[in-house]
């Protein structure tokens, strides 16, 4: 059903070189999954008290400049807005709670796609070398990425269906494979008041993690409980604001090969991927162990 | 013996006899009950819906000068050597092991006569088999029994089997009354065990890795063979979608009514969808993909007359494939048995006992006795004559439509007599522009 | 020696000139160049020519091989030499899941580490692991041998039929009806081969021997809860 990358640099030196080797890595998956592609990408972090936000609307044409300029009506100070096709960064002074509160009432048609101080998800349909392409990831630069090439199982090709779900602050998560026991969890935390977009079993593992984090769970708690509640198999590549985390379920069928140097550590789902990282001929490489959560942070200050 | 009811008498629909007869076997045994066959309960299927022949709007061919062809090729989409086949019925995989040596030789030579192919079943591919069938397709399926590649290279096309409509979800099963030398040699399995087998293929899980799978196929063939990809329906809409974005040539849906030489009665009657929905899912993904008629659809289970085939055809189906049928037009459940099969406590006509392998009309069975009650030539006539009647009604019906070949009836050619085939069909209801869910025809 | 590099030419003509060798007279060795991790590299080989990989090797490298010796130095992806059926297959990194799936014959040698599945559903082929091997190998294990000189994951030999599994480290835990056996004569020097043949200075003395309790042939009530 899909390919799925991450990279996270252990030496901050190579940050320029994040699109570069990202998009490298993520077009090498579009034959895993050549329907939609999307990636989070950890950047520049924004200040504390301020919210950086990825927006996404279907049309390119979408007037940005008249909902920064709404924006700073409201909150008595005009957002920083780039635009990248259909999608929009906003950095803004102010609580995510409130922002998306205001988008929701005045602005219906733009979708939340991230909320946090350093993430940026950005995601699309079509083949991924023409969604690499049109968002011009190749400039991209940051500390660490996950993508995810999508050939959509039981739900729609649609922009919202793609991953990475954002889940929470700064939090995000890429699925290869397919879960069972979806339908029933997503009503219990719709009951428990996680908002679910659509009918993807990816985006209930999302909700799952948020909810788990909001009780109070750390990252690795949340991810152990998931070994108990979800069912179905997957691979998990989660983002967080500092790091990475990758899960297999107990069976573990779907595919996961890791890479780690001195410099980075990387995982996708095929070595295919990896070949083009600097120094993989010398890269401790591995399989993840189904059942265990593994995950490298950096210390950030 | 017949039921003669008293006045007072009530039979309970909930615990009807059936019901009854079957927890009292399940208290005395402790064991689910294992049969042959495919879901034998009621469902929506072909006979609920019609044709609507030539009229004043629409006009017939005539019978005997105006032609009709039957024929179609199939792995159109990347194989150097698609199948051409004379008519557009072909016979399911069956395996030997549930099927004696002699009845897959003579459904080779009765599919052979007739210009059609064969498929080898979860056991692997008999020299018999090879030289009998015209046209042979090679299943690929989890448990890899016999697997090999000088068979697959002798092949005419692949199958990789994800399951069938008896079982979707399930593996093979072959009891071992019925695991002789020659088959536990050919699954190398040790003589008179139950056979178990895998649900899932080995080594891989998903259509992303069986787009890789598929790759590797055509490589050691050299891109010669169509690979078919056989599932059996329950969601069929995405694994139609599924297997075209892996690669597959061919894609075999096989509904719930499709038979089994041996599977848990739980499983046949309560595991996925009929033929009559899963036919129209899966010609609907094909549509929205672009890929109707370019990756080749045959569909099976329950196909019984040229009438259910011409109407699969009208639905968008390139072919369907027999397997039930086959066998019965070889001598399955025969009255000439009848003596034998109410020995076995059953009846010509209700046999399903394919896994003890005591098949009075020697078919499904690994005796040799009972195995040469079936003379392979004269099976082979016999079905070549069932295929010849299935072909000359699809022709007749398809004439009637007005048609020149039997791949350009349509869904508008049909009518629904039930709300419940207008739904799962997508076709109105007779007499109407009304198909349940959707406001008018077309929308 | 006939030198390809992938990153010049496909796989599927690197496949089809292998394929277009003479059983007679292979000719001298192939060597493949920037593998990069592709599929199904050196499949389906049917004559005794030796094919070295130099570099990583994606899913199902060697798959159905038959008479050809294939040597990969680096890792190989899912089902290396799966359904091979005579021939020799040696991995000198790690190899990933299903590691020899359904091999009928021939010896594939992993220097390294093997996955999860190594050896599943084997149905006479000799496989020899450096290294460990992952969770759920020798599943439903029919026949042939595994060898394991490290350490084996959960579930071992789950559901084996005749096939013999013999491991140097520790076994996590046994999968349904595989249950350790004793070591006999025929055993020590079944060993011995198979060692020496891939490579190996391990003793035989220092293996245990698991193989099929036979309770799961034919179903009887008192097992069900093994299925």
């Amino acid at each position: 059903m899909c390919g799925i990358v991450g990279l996270f640099f252990k030496n901050p030196a190579l940050e320029p070189e994040l699109g570069h080797y990202f998009s490298v890595m993520l077009d090498s998956m579009s034959s895993r999954g050549p329907d939609s592609a999307g990636f989070a990408v950890y950047g520049d972090e924004v200040p504390a008290g301020c919210v950086k936000l990825t927006l996404h609307h279907p049309n390119e044409q979408f007037d940005w400049a008249a909902l920064a300029s709404a924006m700073s009506h409201r909150f008595q100070v005009a957002p920083n807005v780039k635009v990248n096709a259909t999608h929009a960064r906003l950095i803004l002074p102010a609580a995510e709670q409130d922002a998306r509160a205001w988008l929701t009432e005045r602005f219906p048609g733009v979708a939340v796609m991230s909320a946090g101080r350093r993430i940026e998800i950005m995601k699309e349909v079509g083949a991924p070398a023409a969604v690499l392409a049109r968002f011009n990831v190749r400039q991209m630069t940051g500390s660490h990425a996950i993508g995810h090439t999508r050939m959509a199982t039981e739900s729609a090709v649609t922009t919202a269906g793609s991953h990475p779900f954002s889940t929470g602050p700064d939090l995000c998560l890429v699925h290869n494979g397919s879960l069972s026991n979806h339908n029933r969890l997503r009503a219990q935390l719709q009951r428990a008041g996680i908002e679910f977009r659509t009918d993807n079993d990816s985006e209930v593992a999302a909700g799952y993690l948020t909810w788990r984090l909001q009780q109070g769970a750390s990252l690795k708690e949340a991810l152990e409980a998931a070994l108990h509640d979800l069912d179905g198999f997957y691979t998990f590549t989660i983002g967080t604001r500092d790091g990475f985390a990758v899960l297999r379920d107990p069976i573990a069928c779907k595919p996961a090969v890791m890479a780690e140097t001195d410099d980075y550590v990387a995982m996708a789902s095929e070595y295919r991927s990896l070949v083009g990282l600097p120094g993989i001929e010398r890269a401790h490489l591995w399989e993840p162990e189904p059942a265990t959560v593994y995950s490298w942070t950096t210390s950030r200050n | 013996m017949p039921l003669q009811p008293r006045p007072g008498l009530r039979e309970s629909a909930t615990f009807d006899r059936h019901v009854i007869h079957e927890i009292q076997r399940a208290a005395e045994t402790g064991i689910y009950d294992i049969r042959g066959w495919g879901a034998k309960r009621l469902l929506p299927n072909f006979d609920d819906l019609v044709f609507l022949g030539a009229s004043m709007s629409r006009y017939p061919l005539e019978g005997y000068r105006e032609r009709c062809a039957t024929d179609v090729t199939l792995g159109t989409r990347s194989a150097k050597k698609p199948l051409h086949l004379k008519i557009p019925v072909t016979i399911a995989g069956m395996s030997f092991g549930a099927l004696s040596a002699q009845a897959k030789e003579a459904l080779g030579r009765g599919a052979t006569e007739m210009g059609t192919s064969t498929t080898t079943g979860d056991g692997g591919m008999t020299p018999e088999e090879r030289h009998h069938s015209q046209h042979l397709v090679y299943q690929y399926l989890p448990s890899r029994y016999g697997m090999n590649p000088d068979d697959l290279r002798r092949a005419d096309a692949i199958e990789i089997v994800l399951g069938q409509g008896a079982k979707p979800g399930g593996g093979g099963m072959l009891l071992g009354q019925k695991i002789s030398d020659r088959v536990a040699e050919m699954r190398t399995l040790p003589k008179g065990i139950d056979q178990r087998s895998a649900c899932r293929h080995p080594d891989w899980t998903g259509p992303d890795d069986l787009t890789i799978k598929i790759e590797e196929l055509r490589e050691i063939t050299d891109w010669e063979k169509p690979i078919y990809v056989k599932v059996g329906a329950s969601r069929t809409y995405y694994d139609v979608a599924l297997a075209v974005k892996a690669g597959a040539d061919v894609i075999v849906v096989d509904g719930m009514q499709g038979g089994t030489g041996a599977t848990q009665d739980v499983f046949i009657e309560h595991v996925g969808i009929p033929t009559l929905p899963a036919l129209r899912q899966a010609v609907e993904a094909l549509n929205e993909l672009g890929m109707h008629r370019k990756v080749q659809l045959i569909v099976s289970g329950g196909i019984r007359s040229g009438a259910d085939v011409a109407k699969a055809l009208a639905m968008g189906a390139d072919a369907v494939s027999i397997g039930t049928a086959a066998l019965i037009a070889l001598g399955c459940n025969s009255p000439k048995w009848q003596a034998d099969y109410e020995k076995l406590g059953s009846a010509a006509g209700f046999y399903d006992d394919y896994q003890d392998g005591t098949d009075p009309a020697g078919i499904a069975t690994q005796d040799e006795k009972l195995a040469a009650r079936l003379d392979p030539v004269q099976g082979g006539r016999r079905l070549a004559n069932y295929l010849r009647v299935l072909t000359l009604e699809v022709q007749t019906l398809a004439r009637a439509c007005g048609k020149s070949h039997v791949l350009n009836l349509e869904p508008e050619d049909l009518a629904a007599l039930t709300i419940e085939a207008a739904a799962m069909a997508k076709i109105p209801l007779a007499g109407t522009d009304w198909i349940p869910g959707i406001a008018t025809r077309g929308v | 020696m006939n030198v390809i590099d992938l990153s010049q030419t496909t796989v599927r003509e690197l496949n089809h000139a292998l394929h277009q060798l003479e059983p007679t007279d292979p000719g001298p060795r192939w060597v493949v160049r920037e593998p990069r991790g592709a599929h199904a590299i050196a499949c389906g080989l049917r004559v005794p020519v030796t094919v070295e990989i130099e570099g990583h090797a994606g899913y199902y490298c060697a798959g159905m091989n038959q008479f050809a010796t294939v040597r990969v130095a680096g890792n190989v992806g899912v089902g290396v030499a799966e359904n091979m059926m005579s021939g020799f297959v040696h991995v000198h990194g790690n190899a990933s899941q299903s590691a020899g799936a359904t091999a009928h014959g021939g010896m594939l040698v992993i220097d390294g580490d093997a996955s999860a599945r190594c050896g599943i559903s084997m149905k006479g082929v000799d496989i020899v692991v450096k290294g460990s091997v992952g969770h759920m190998s020798g599943f439903m294990a029919q026949a042939g041998n595994l060898v394991v000189c490290g350490d084996a994951g959960e579930a071992l030999g789950d559901s084996i039929y005749e096939a013999r599994i013999f491991v140097r480290g520790k076994v996590k835990d046994l999968g349904a009806d595989c249950v350790e056996k004793p070591m006999e004569p025929e055993h020590f020097s079944l060993l011995k081969t198979l060692l020496e043949r891939a490579g190996s200075e391990a003793q035989p003395e220092e293996f245990r021997r698991y193989g099929s309790a036979r309770r799961l042939y034919r179903f009887h009530i008192d097992h069900a809860s093994q299925y």
